[in-house]
């Protein structure tokens, strides 16, 4: 370790083996051995799987009953110190003082992370920026938005330049399309920032597309732990959307445009609405989706890239036991549930 | 990178993350700032210009006697401050104890009300860090009230030209109160604060706990003939109070206001001593018991 605070990069993030944290009558968690390399990494569990327990762990501020642990290449129970120095946390509850501006708050964070003074300011103005925080950070944090308070809360975990950032939960709360612009900035704290993410969910769906390994924990026992390309397999899907035919009401333009695409020899399905699924098997699958719809005086609402979504791989549970799950505990805990217990099956 | 133009209007040159390469000062300098940051917040500094209100209030109300008296002494041609400095502290007590009533709540039920404490803890500064950084900015925010009057008496006592000695000599006296006042108030005000996030809550218990002792040790030291000068041992009462205690045990050991009447007084004999160790047993624990309130946040 330099006098500057750096470590060399490593080539694990995280690493714990048989981990295990025991509470009076219950054991959180059982037994974990994963190994996570840079980059951003889902870890995926229902609520009470043990995902808190184990960032507070990694940060060095719980003791784990057995089994050893890394962050960094920093262990876990002797260098609890110079981890936190190292990491960024962002935690699922609210934690802003709501009399208290953005600025002042997350300059006053950067300090407790041993920055400077003059660099704190500094680097509070440029990751309130990041973050997409502009006019409002001089303002009192209690008159935020849900997503204005996920951003600060972003910000104070980023704002020391750590080499991992701990995210618990931040889409929690969000509208729809606060969730996709949270998504992209976690996307981006590893792609530009080149910042390497955990990042906890009890929505398994949302991650599919951020992630690039996901680790899946349930009743604080690893279900599996691999990367999002091998979750979601290596075939790639296009998703197409049109309108219907301007003139002709009758015209069934999804089942046409299917039957077109069939014969040109590619792969089609429905996904329920209005979207088909197209397999992609290279460029030119784009050029013929285009003519297709092109030919048939259609219009292209819709033309993404996907992968096989992740739910789709988990979804062989039957329906019952979700439901059951679900009337107990929402819809978003069945799933992760239905997830985790597929998996468990799998593993 | 892309440029951003959004609903302010304006369009945001994104010039991309620089990553930090400057010091990171660690845990020592982390705790100093909290330091710094907590003993502003408990004058309201760094915060809404309504919550500089009372402190500021508390601070002046302290200081305002002094000043009189001050005056009093320079045109009145006294040979004495009105006041010697042990004896205005007991006088105008309460005043000490609203500060604390207020401002320990703010410097500790606000960063648990608020969930802040998890943030502090996944830093570099550990649980005794934030507790030893809480506990030294509350001693120093009351050492500023108790001693701003002290100094002001001691100017007052200079610019009359009474006796140097003597007077620096109670000053020494005035603040060795002042800091046994700082540490009691400050080990048990934290310690009620952190129990609860509610700062209306903190506020009451902290004012109920030095009130109703204070009370009750007059009660009990009236009650076992205290004002009976033949009856010394009655004076056992005022470990009951906190501030009680600190005034008795001060008027003992300097062995102040042995004429007046109203003047607090620790027994005689082991008296001094035993008041001495209470009053530092309950600094150690009611540290120790705010530093056990942490451990598992």
């Amino acid at each position: 370790m330099g006098p500057d605070g750096y470590v060399e990069p490593v080539s694990t993030v995280i690493k714990t083996d048989g981990l295990t944290k025991r509470f009076p009558g219950v054991t959180a968690l059982d037994r974990l051995t994963v190994e996570v390399e840079p980059g951003v990494v889902g870890l995926v569990g229902a609520n009470g799987a043990g995902k808190s327990t184990l960032i507070k762990i990694l940060l060095g501020l719980s003791p784990a009953t057995e089994g050893t642990g890394q962050v960094l290449g920093l262990d876990i129970a002797t260098q609890g110190p110079a981890i936190r120095e190292r990491v960024g946390y962002m935690p699922e509850h609210d934690c802003l003082p709501p009399d208290v501006s953005a600025t002042e708050f997350v300059v006053h964070m950067a300090r407790m992370s041993g920055l400077p003074a003059s660099a704190a300011r500094e680097r509070t103005a440029d990751t309130l920026r990041h973050v997409g925080l502009y006019e409002e950070r001089y303002r009192p944090m209690g008159g935020y938005s849900t997503g204005m308070k996920q951003r600060v809360k972003l910000a104070q975990a980023l704002v020391h330049d750590p080499q991992l950032v701990l995210l618990d939960e931040p889409t929690n709360g969000l509208d729809p399309v606060g969730r996709d612009e949270m998504l992209g900035l976690i996307r981006r704290i590893h792609a530009d920032f080149g910042i390497s993410v955990l990042v906890t969910t009890h929505l398994l769906g949302e991650l599919e597309r951020t992630c690039d390994h996901l680790v899946v924990i349930d009743g604080g026992k690893l279900l599996r732990s691999s990367s999002t390309a091998s979750f979601t397999g290596t075939t790639q899907l296009l998703a197409v959307e049109v309108t219907d035919h301007p003139v002709d009401r009758a015209f069934d333009a999804d089942a046409v445009l299917t039957e077109r695409l069939t014969a040109a020899g590619l792969s089609v399905r429905g996904d329920g609405s209005r979207i088909l699924l197209v397999e992609l098997t290279g460029d030119d699958t784009y050029d013929t989706v285009r003519d297709a719809v092109d030919d048939l005086g259609l219009g292209l609402v819709r033309l993404e890239q996907r992968r096989h979504r992740v739910a789709e791989i988990f979804s062989t549970r039957s329906d019952e036991d979700a439901d059951e799950y679900g009337h107990e505990h929402g819809h978003a805990g069945a799933d992760a549930h239905r997830a985790a217990a597929a998996g468990g099956e799998q593993a | 990178m892309t440029t951003r133009s959004d609903a302010h209007g304006g369009v945001i040159h994104d010039i991309g993350y620089r990553p930090y390469t400057g010091p990171r000062l660690g845990r020592r300098y982390a705790t100093r700032s909290l330091y710094v940051q907590s003993l502003r917040a408990a004058f309201g500094l760094g915060r809404s210009g309504r919550s500089k209100v009372l402190p500021f209030l508390l601070l002046g109300g302290m200081a305002a006697p002094a000043l009189v008296m001050l005056a009093i002494a320079l045109f009145a041609h006294l040979d004495r401050m009105p006041k010697d400095y042990v004896d205005y502290l007991a006088s105008f007590s309460v005043l000490p104890q609203i500060f604390l009533a207020a401002q320990a709540p703010v410097l500790m039920s606000r960063d648990l009300r608020h969930h802040v404490v998890p943030l502090y803890f996944s830093r570099p500064a550990t649980r005794g860090d934030y507790v030893a950084a809480k506990f030294a900015a509350m001693f120093s925010a009351l050492m500023i009230v108790l001693a701003l009057p002290l100094l002001l008496l001691f100017t007052g006592a200079m610019l009359a030209k009474f006796p140097v000695g003597d007077n620096l000599l109670h000053l020494l006296y005035g603040l060795v109160a002042a800091v046994l006042y700082a540490l009691v108030y400050t080990a048990l005000g934290l310690l009620i604060a952190a129990a609860t996030p509610r700062r209306g809550f903190g506020v009451a218990a902290i004012m109920g706990v030095l009130m109703i002792s204070f009370a009750l040790a007059n009660l009990t030291y009236a009650l076992n003939g205290g004002f009976n000068p033949a009856r010394t041992s009655s004076s056992w009462a005022f470990l009951i109070s906190p501030s009680a205690s600190v005034e008795a045990l001060v008027n003992r050991l300097f062995d102040l206001s042995t004429d007046d009447f109203s003047a607090l007084h620790a027994p005689t004999g082991a008296g001094a001593a035993v008041f001495l160790a209470v009053l530092l047993a309950l600094t150690a624990g009611g540290y120790a018991l705010t530093l056990r309130r942490y451990r598992n946040v």
